[in-house]
């Protein structure tokens, strides 16, 4: 990974181009028109479940799994932001944002590993991710919930270990220098998950996010700058109506799938092929 | 991540339920402005909160998340939060993210206030 000298411009959207004001509606009455132009391309999709087809070769626990938000999760609801300034970089936030999209999993530490799709960190399509973390195997990704120049959000599907939504973006205010920024809204997904962030899990999450911020300047060739983290728990209740979701559980999945590897390798010749 | 961060207007059509208008663009700057709107819908006696989108301009996945925010005070206080007045783009957003399972989606006013006042359901 080497910092460019002068990262390419993203190709500037239509969108900024064409910003325009919205009709003024009827008091009170829904709009029957179409998105406007600034909205166009910016927001996946609908999408019931994820679409096992298009999902890469050896994807487990995705095909089929609905997307969540922190509403259908069961832990603490936590609001988590981690912001790191980038003085010096020659860079605006769209550049840093499009360096992100491209470069997404190298930011991150040792021991995960991020696949994006063929076409890119685009609304709608699906992050593959694998993890170990100790001895537990995880194998789950994101759905591209939103995605325009200067940020892009995931949303976690059934499984993983949060259900809920994590914004990436970069702006300048002022003339203060570039920021980038991860905010996560999140629960945990289940009541293992929940036990696994209170005994150290969560903060394991947290270090990552620190990482990639660290890893992110230093792409951009700022080095030292400290992480600003801000953590806030929004909901201290737990949803006890949502603790079936450890049925989907990823962690268990992929160990269970990992374990059995060596079944399904005995297995394979006796399988019939169409 | 612009977004305009003016006051949100907020009315009272009944004793029990307030009307917050999401003019304008809803994004992660407008997390005063809209909370600033809650506090003073959430009134003694508040029995339900009603979000009108037909004055929304844009909402981002920052505004989104406010949302999940409003939802979470709304529950606090055992009050129900309600939406209406949007457009087919942001209806889908919402089914998208799966909000409207938590915020009662009505076409417009009359059907939100019914439901809220408890004289009708309907989505």
């Amino acid at each position: 990974m080497t910092a460019p000298q002068t990262p390419p411009l993203p190709k500037p959207s239509l969108a900024s181009e064409t910003a325009e004001t919205p009709e003024t509606p009827e008091p009170g009455a829904a709009r029957p028109t179409t998105a406007p132009a600034r909205q166009e391309g910016t927001w996946a999709a609908p999408v019931e479940r994820l679409d096992g087809s298009r999902l890469p070769a050896g994807a487990i626990n995705l095909a089929g799994r609905r997307p969540t938000s922190p509403i259908q999760g069961f832990g603490q609801l936590w609001q988590k932001t981690f912001r790191v300034q980038l003085p010096g970089a020659a860079t605006t936030p769209a550049q840093v944002i499009a360096a992100w999209k491209e470069h997404y999993g190298e930011f991150w530490p040792a021991g995960n590993r991020f696949s994006a799709p063929l076409t890119g960190l685009a609304p709608g399509e699906v992050g593959v991710i694998r993890s170990a973390q100790g001895p537990m195997q995880l194998s789950t990704g994101v759905l591209v919930l939103y995605a325009d120049d200067e940020s892009f959000t995931f949303m976690t599907p059934e499984g993983h270990p949060f259900a809920g939504w994590i914004t990436f973006s970069a702006s300048a205010e002022g003339d203060a220098p570039v920021a980038a920024q991860v905010q996560a809204l999140i629960r945990a997904s289940d009541p293992i998950y929940e036990v696994m962030f209170k005994l150290g899990f969560g903060k394991v999450e947290d270090q990552m996010w620190v990482h990639t911020l660290t890893q992110l300047a230093a792409y951009f060739g700022v080095h030292g700058q400290s992480v600003e983290t801000s953590i806030t728990c929004v909901d201290r209740r737990r949803q006890w109506a949502h603790a079936g979701n450890v049925w989907q559980n990823a962690g268990i999945r992929s160990s269970i799938h990992t374990v059995g590897a060596p079944v399904r390798f005995l297995a394979r010749p006796f399988r019939r092929h169409a | 991540m612009d977004g305009t961060a003016a006051a949100l207007p907020v009315r009272r059509p009944d004793p029990a339920v307030a009307v917050i208008s999401m003019a304008g663009d809803i994004t992660g700057a407008s997390e005063g402005p809209l909370m600033a709107a809650y506090t003073q819908a959430d009134g003694p006696g508040t029995r339900a909160v009603l979000l009108d989108f037909g004055p929304l301009g844009y909402m981002n996945s920052s505004g989104i998340g406010l949302l999940v925010t409003m939802l979470v005070r709304a529950n606090r206080q055992h009050q129900r939060l309600l939406a209406f007045g949007l457009n087919d783009h942001y209806r889908q957003i919402l089914s998208l993210t799966r909000l409207d399972e938590a915020i009662q989606v009505h076409p417009d006013e009359t059907s939100a206030l019914a439901a809220a006042s408890g004289r009708g359901t309907g989505r």
